[in-house]
């Protein structure tokens, strides 16, 4: 005997276990119509746990396509800085985050299957119960006894074997969905442990030899601008020229502008502004 | 002749088709016997696939049993030897 059938006859076997609890079988009806609906609302529990799933894959895949881009800008830093070592381990990250992203993509195809799956199933499930509930209302209005009994049969069956149907597509969602759950959570792990960089905005090792690197590279350039200034002004004082001290005070203020931006934050200025005014206003009224 | 597929429907298959179901059924129970999970899921998919094809769905009007039921798409040979043996179906 195939597959088919077999699969066929375990369902007609429970389906004929309920029929032969059943005493009343329009009481039956209304029983499994109540089934029914507490089906339909699992089915739609387990499409809006497949979404939940799906946007929480999504989140992922933001999240280290953010930290692929940054992994990148510090690599092409770190070259720009000749650090070729710290290049080479940005990179490095860069690929195995990359590697991550392609098993999320894979899983966030297969999650939006299923909900689209899930969802048309929902949708028949709805309009099989939908038709079911009037139905049930006739063979109840009509029943006689012997002739009803095969036609209740006949649809206790079909219904039957829609509930064994629904149960089992609702069991897979579910398992999916833990299974999925599971995968997630892992992977929130492994990010959380900065295996493939910290996602979470605090610095990492790369950034803090750049930015080390980077703020020598200032002190140096702080030196040489400071060296500069003195040898001027030794120079001026050596010349002792009163005329010669305009054109270079003008000179020095522009240097110096061109760097300020990378020790002053910018918010510094409106905000030492908001006090004056808030005094003005003060004394005005 | 009504043969359902698990998670999808109910559909009505002509007898010329449901002669090839058999066919693809004995290459699927064959496969499931061997423990030839890829064969398994290329017999399961062709099933389908042909349900698919030649059926005609049924309306959800409809209150009534299959003839023939098949299993999911996408699942796993396990899930199938479960099923047979009545393993995780919510009795009606």
């Amino acid at each position: 005997m195939g597959v088919m059938k077999r699969v066929s006859l375990v369902f007609k076997a429970k389906a004929n276990k309920a029929l032969d609890k059943m005493e009343d079988p329009r009481e039956t009806l209304d029983y499994a119509y109540q089934r029914q609906l507490e089906n339909l609302t699992r089915v739609r529990r387990g499409v809006a746990d497949v979404a939940t799933s799906r946007k929480r894959v999504e989140l992922q895949m933001n999240q280290i396509n953010q930290q692929a881009t940054k992994l990148e800008d510090q690599a092409r830093k770190a070259l720009g800085m000749g650090r070729e070592d710290l290049a080479r381990s940005a990179l490095e990250r860069k690929s195995a985050a990359q590697s991550q992203l392609v098993g999320l993509q894979e899983q966030f195809a297969q999650l939006q299957g299923d909900e689209e799956k899930l969802t048309l199933y929902s949708q028949q499930v709805q309009a099989k119960l939908d038709a079911f509930r009037t139905q049930k209302e006739t063979i109840k209005a009509r029943y006689t006894a012997a002739e009803a009994t095969s036609r209740i049969n006949e649809a206790m069956s079909g219904i039957s074997e829609d509930m064994g149907d629904i149960g089992m597509a609702i069991q897979r969602a579910e398992d999916k969905t833990a299974q999925m759950q599971a995968r997630a959570g892992a992977l929130d792990e492994l990010l959380a442990s900065g295996a493939l960089d910290d996602l979470t905005g605090h610095r990492d090792d790369i950034q803090a030899e750049l930015d080390m690197m980077s703020a020598s590279s200032d002190v140096e350039s702080e030196m040489r601008r400071l060296r500069g200034e003195i040898s001027a002004s030794q120079q001026k004082q050596l010349e002792g020229g009163a005329n010669g001290g305009q054109p270079q005070a003008n000179a020095q203020p522009t240097q110096y502008q061109a760097q300020q931006p990378q020790y002053q934050p910018p918010t510094a200025l409106p905000v030492s502004d908001l006090p004056v005014s808030d005094v003005e206003d003060g004394t005005g009224s | 002749m009504i043969v359902r597929i698990l998670g999808e429907g109910q559909f009505k298959v002509d007898h010329e088709a449901s002669a090839v179901l058999d066919q693809l059924d004995t290459e699927l129970e064959a496969a499931i016997d061997r423990g030839d999970e890829p064969a398994f899921s290329a017999a399961l998919s062709a099933l389908l696939g042909h349900v698919r094809e030649h059926g005609e769905s049924v309306s959800p009007e409809h209150l009534g049993p299959s003839e023939l039921i098949l299993p999911p798409e996408g699942s796993s040979m396990d899930e199938v030897r479960k099923m047979l043996s009545g393993e995780g179906l919510i009795p009606g």
